[in-house]
């Protein structure tokens, strides 16, 4: 199935958790925050949504700026 | 003499230093000039997590958050809605409230489209953020924004990333006689004596990211914006000498030998 990850298309086997998608992509969850299809998700509910066909995922963190 | 501690939205921070965290030649000498600046509060931005390569280490790995209150901000942003979101995803990667706002009018100035600022503004107070806008010199604006719940303001001495120095002097002496709220002067500083000069205007604080991270030792140069906040801050609170077209003689004019 696809799915739109940080504006890129991303191809992934089937339906998965929000968890599941961040320690795929080696992203620890305690250092970013994600939207889902433009709805932030907030950090317990990670587990428990799941990511489905044609999501727009958001994974962001902080980066050097000032 | 000595100074009251900086405070912000009931936030304490000895340093009247704010600091960035872009632009610097490595993560370990940003760390370096982090601890030699003495700043309590560092800027950072918000952006996508980049997929393809996930070998690059976090920036919060070398910010001592124990020392370091973190402010993100909403740089890059050119519309209300698009810092709104940014804010809130921040607050959400992060563990406070706080944001320094920004909305940009124009890619060449980055100066600030004020009247989006203080839409944004608004709705983020509303939301429960602290916000910290970057603002243009302009008194009116200034005091919408305290009106619309900023918990400071932050005009610019000069374009972002410009290292001009203060080239506002007497807009941001007129802000501070105003303003209820913290006045941080954001943006322009260049080298340390611009600090000094930020200060002795009566700024509360200044904010800068390259004018260290891009000085050719950064670490240097983050200690003497150290002690160039300090200095203005003094020379302010001291209360400089009135200006005066001609001399005044330092030494006694009585008692000159062989007169």
């Amino acid at each position: 199935m696809l799915i739109t990850l940080n504006g890129e298309p991303y191809e992934l086997d089937g339906p998965l958790s929000v968890a599941d998608l961040l320690t795929r992509l080696s992203i620890d969850p305690r250092r970013v925050a994600v939207e889902r299809n433009f709805t932030i998700l907030r950090r317990p509910l990670f587990a428990v949504t799941l990511v489905n066909e044609g999501d727009r995922i958001e994974i962001v963190n902080f980066v050097g700026g000032g | 003499m000595t100074d009251t501690p900086l405070v912000v939205a009931g936030r304490r921070f000895t340093s009247r230093l704010i600091v960035g965290t872009g632009k610097y030649p490595s993560h370990a000498v940003m760390a370096q000039a982090h601890a030699a600046s003495g700043a309590e509060m560092v800027t950072v931005a918000v952006r996508r997590v980049n997929i393809a390569d996930r070998s690059r280490e976090s920036l919060l790995d070398y910010i001592d958050t124990n020392r370091m209150f973190i402010l993100p901000n909403t740089a890059a942003c050119y519309s209300a809605e698009e810092a709104i979101r940014t804010a809130h995803l921040a607050r959400e990667a992060g563990l406070s409230n706080w944001v320094k706002l920004e909305v940009i009018g124009d890619e060449r100035t980055l100066f600030p489209d004020t009247e989006a600022l203080l839409d944004a503004t608004r709705v983020l107070v509303r939301d429960g953020f602290v916000v910290l806008p970057y603002t243009n010199d302009d008194l009116i604006v200034c005091r919408k924004l305290e009106d619309a719940g900023a918990a400071a303001v932050m005009p610019l001495g000069a374009p972002i990333g410009s290292g001009l120095g203060i080239q506002n002097a007497n807009n941001l002496r007129i802000i501070r006689e105003f303003a209820r709220v913290p006045v941080i002067v954001d943006a322009g500083v260049g080298t340390a004596s611009d600090a000094v000069v930020a200060m002795e205007l009566g700024a509360d604080g200044v904010l800068m990211n390259t004018a260290i991270a891009g000085a050719q030792e950064p670490v240097a140069m983050a200690e003497a914006m150290k002690h160039a906040v300090v200095a203005g801050r003094l020379a302010y609170l001291a209360g400089r000498i009135p200006k005066k077209m001609y001399a005044t003689a330092s030494s006694p004019l009585e008692g000159v030998v062989g007169r």
